[in-house]
C-alpha cells in the first residue's frame, strides 16, 4: 500500500515545490488583507472574548487557511483528471484506492501546514505570537484531514472544472465566513449557533484558537473533527472506485 | 498472454462492447481496428481497469482482471490515446513516479530509467520539462513510461494519432522493436497502414463486435489481389480482381476515371465492416508517405495507396 501512497504524495509535492515561489505569495494575499482590514484598521481597539481582536482573528485565519489549502487539492486532482488525464495513470497502476486517497490527503495536509506557517509569519509581523503547542498542530492536521478528504471525494464526483468551482462557492466560502473565523459564534442567535455547530470549521476554529491561546483543550471539537474526517475519508475511497465509469 | 472471455460493456442506452472473446498468445502484436465508436478504447479501458465491465472478464498472464485486480495491473503497461504525462514535471520525474507506482526500488528505477530513455532515444532530455518536448517525443516518453516496469503486455491505444508521417514511422519502428523483445502488444488504431505494417493478426471491430480476425495477408487475400477505384460523379467505388491481367481487361463502362492498384487491408476492412459508403471522416487512412499517391480520392471512402497506379483515360463511354 505504501508504494502507491508515496508515489501519489511525491508527485503532488514535486508539483508544489515547483510552484512554491508563486504559491507562497498567493497564500499570503487573502490573510494579509483580512489582517489589515479586520484586524489592524477596524479592530485595533476591539476586544473579543477578553483578547485583542487581532489575537482572536489569527487562529481563525489559521483554521480558514488550512481548510482552503487542504481543499485546494481538489483543484489539483481535477486538473490531473480532466486536463492532463494523469488520473488514468493512477487508475491503471497496481495501487489500491485507499493508497491513492491517502497520498492525496497527505498532500492536502502538507499544503495546509505550509499555508499555516505563512499565516503564523504574518501574525508575527503584526505582533501576535501564538502558542504553537502539540494541540495546536493536532487541530490544524485534523482540520486539514477533514477538508482534504472532502476534496478528494468531491473531486471524484464532479464532471468538470465548473462543477468544482461551484462546490467551492457553495461549501467552502460560506464556511470560511460562518465557521468562527472572524467572530465568536456565541454572539449569534441560538438557532444559528445550532446550525453552525454542524460545520467542521466551527470545531476547527474552536480547537485551534483554544490551543493557540493556551485555553482549555476542546476535546469534543477534536473528536468531532476526527469522526467527520474519517467519514469523508471513507466516502473518498468509495468515490475513487465510483470514478471508474 | 491475453485471454478475453465474453467481455461486455453496456452504457444506459448503448451496447459499447458485445461479448467479445479473444486469445492473444505471448509475443504477438495484435491490432484492433475499427472506426470511431466501434469499442476499441472501451476494450482497452476495461482490460486496464479504467472502466468496469458489465459482464465477462479477461485474463492477463492468467490473472483475472476482475478478481486479481492488482496482480493483473502489474502485468501490463498502458499508452493511452491522450497524452497523459505530467507536463510540469521533468522526463525523469515522470518515470520515477511511474516506477514507484509499480513497486520498483530506487536503484531499479535509476538503472531502468537510463536504459529505457536510451531505448526511446530520449537520453538527452532526462531533465527537460515534459511541456517543452515535441509531440513525437511525448509519445515516445509515454511508451518509455509504460515499459519502465518491464511489463509482459503493452496496451497501445492509438499510439500515433495526431503525429506526422515521419514521426509515426519512428514510433512504428519502436513498437516493432518492443514486440521483437518478446512483449505481447495489444494495439488499437484506425490507421489501416499501421495495423498492416505492424500486426501479426488483426481484428476488425464494428458496433461493439468483432467482425473478423486473421493475419493482414489472409484478410487482404480474401478480397483479391488487384483493385480498381472508379469515380463516377461524387461516388467512388472499388472492384476487386484475382489478377492484374483481369483488372486491366476490365471494361470500365461509363466511368470518367479509374485507378488500378494492389488490394490492401483497408479494402478488406471496408468489405467486412460495410463501411464502403460511409463518409471519409468516419474512417481515417494515414497519408501514404512511402507508397506513392494515387488519384481518385473522393468524399466517399478513402483508400491507401499500396501499389496504386493511375490509368486515367482508359475509360469507355456508352
Amino acid at each position: 500500500m505504501l508504494h502507491g501512497m508515496t508515489a501519489i504524495y511525491t508527485r503532488e509535492i514535486l508539483l508544489l515545490r515547483r510552484r512554491l515561489p508563486k504559491q507562497i505569495p498567493s497564500w499570503s494575499v487573502s490573510p494579509l488583507l483580512y489582517l489589515i482590514a479586520f484586524g489592524y484598521a477596524m479592530g485595533r481597539e476591539v476586544m473579543v472574548d477578553g483578547q485583542p481582536y487581532m489575537t482572536f482573528l489569527i487562529p481563525g485565519l489559521v483554521a480558514m487557511s488550512s481548510m482552503t489549502q487542504a481543499f485546494a487539492i481538489a483543484s489539483e486532482i481535477n486538473v490531473a483528471r480532466f486536463y492532463w488525464h494523469i488520473f488514468e495513470e493512477f487508475q491503471a497502476a497496481p495501487i489500491s484506492n485507499l493508497s491513492y486517497v491517502l497520498g492525496e490527503v497527505m498532500a492536502g495536509v502538507t499544503r495546509a501546514i505550509l499555508s499555516v506557517l505563512v499565516i503564523l509569519l504574518l501574525g508575527a509581523l503584526f505582533g501576535v505570537t501564538l502558542s504553537l503547542n502539540p494541540y495546536f498542530w493536532l487541530a490544524v492536521i485534523l482540520n486539514a484531514f477533514v477538508f482534504a478528504s472532502l476534496a478528494v471525494a468531491l473531486a471524484m464526483l464532479v464532471k468538470s472544472h465548473a462543477d468544482q468551482s461551484m462546490l467551492t462557492s457553495f461549501i467552502i466560502t460560506p464556511m470560511a465566513f460562518l465557521g468562527g473565523t472572524f467572530f465568536p459564534i456565541a454572539k449569534l442567535p441560538i438557532w444559528a449557533q445550532k446550525i453552525l455547530y454542524f460545520l467542521p470549521l466551527t470545531h476547527a476554529a474552536t480547537a485551534i484558537r483554544s490551543a493557540a491561546l493556551n485555553l482549555r483543550v476542546e476535546w469534543m471539537s477534536y473528536g468531532i473533527l476526527l469522526i467527520i474526517g474519517m467519514v469523508f475519508f471513507y466516502i473518498a475511497v468509495f468515490c475513487v472506485e465510483k470514478a471508474k465509469d | 498472454m491475453i485471454k478475453i472471455d465474453k467481455l461486455t460493456k453496456n452504457y444506459a442506452t448503448l451496447e459499447a462492447l458485445k461479448a467479445v472473446s479473444l486469445h492473444i498468445p505471448k509475443g504477438e502484436l495484435f491490432a484492433y481496428l475499427g472506426p470511431n465508436g466501434a469499442g476499441k478504447t472501451t476494450t482497452i479501458r476495461m482490460l486496464t481497469g479504467l472502466t468496469r465491465p458489465t459482464s465477462g472478464t479477461a485474463f492477463l498472464n492468467s490473472y483475472d482482471i476482475r478478481k486479481d485486480v492488482l496482480s493483473a495491473k502489474q502485468q501490463y503497461g498502458l499508452v493511452p490515446q491522450a497524452v497523459n504525462l505530467d507536463q510540469e514535471l521533468t522526463v525523469s520525474e515522470n518515470l520515477k513516479i511511474h516506477g514507484r507506482l509499480y513497486r520498483m526500488t530506487r536503484k531499479n528505477i535509476q538503472n531502468r530509467m537510463s536504459d529505457i530513455l536510451s531505448y526511446v532515444e530520449l537520453s538527452d532530455y532526462t531533465d527537460a520539462l515534459v511541456r517543452t518536448l515535441s509531440g513525437g517525443m511525448k509519445r515516445r516518453l509515454m511508451i518509455a513510461r509504460a515499459l519502465m516496469h518491464e511489463p509482459a503486455i503493452l496496451f497501445l491505444d492509438e499510439p500515433t494519432v495526431g503525429l506526422d508521417a515521419n514521426i509515426r514511422r519512428k514510433v512504428w519502428a519502436l513498437i516493432k522493436k518492443i514486440q521483437q523483445s518478446g512483449t505481447t502488444i495489444f494495439l488499437t488504431t484506425h490507421y489501416i497502414e499501421e495495423a498492416e505494417f505492424l500486426a501479426h493478426r488483426v481484428a476488425f471491430l464494428a458496433k461493439g463486435s468483432i467482425v473478423t480476425m486473421d493475419t493482414p495477408r489472409n484478410l487482404i487475400d480474401r478480397q483479391g489481389k488487384w483493385a480498381i477505384d472508379r469515380i463516377s460523379g461524387d461516388t467512388l467505388d472499388t472492384l476487386y480482381f484475382a489478377s492484374r491481367k483481369e483488372a486491366e481487361n476490365f471494361n470500365a463502362n461509363g466511368d470518367v476515371q479509374y485507378t488500378l492498384r494492389r488490394v490492401n487491408l483497408e479494402d478488406a476492412f471496408i468489405a467486412m465492416t460495410g463501411k464502403k459508403t460511409e463518409p471519409a471522416a468516419e474512417f481515417t487512412s494515414a497519408p501514404p508517405s512511402h507508397h506513392g499517391s494515387h488519384k481518385g480520392h473522393s468524399a466517399h471512402g478513402s483508400h491507401g495507396g499500396h501499389g496504386s497506379q493511375s490509368v486515367h483515360g482508359r475509360h469507355k463511354t456508352h
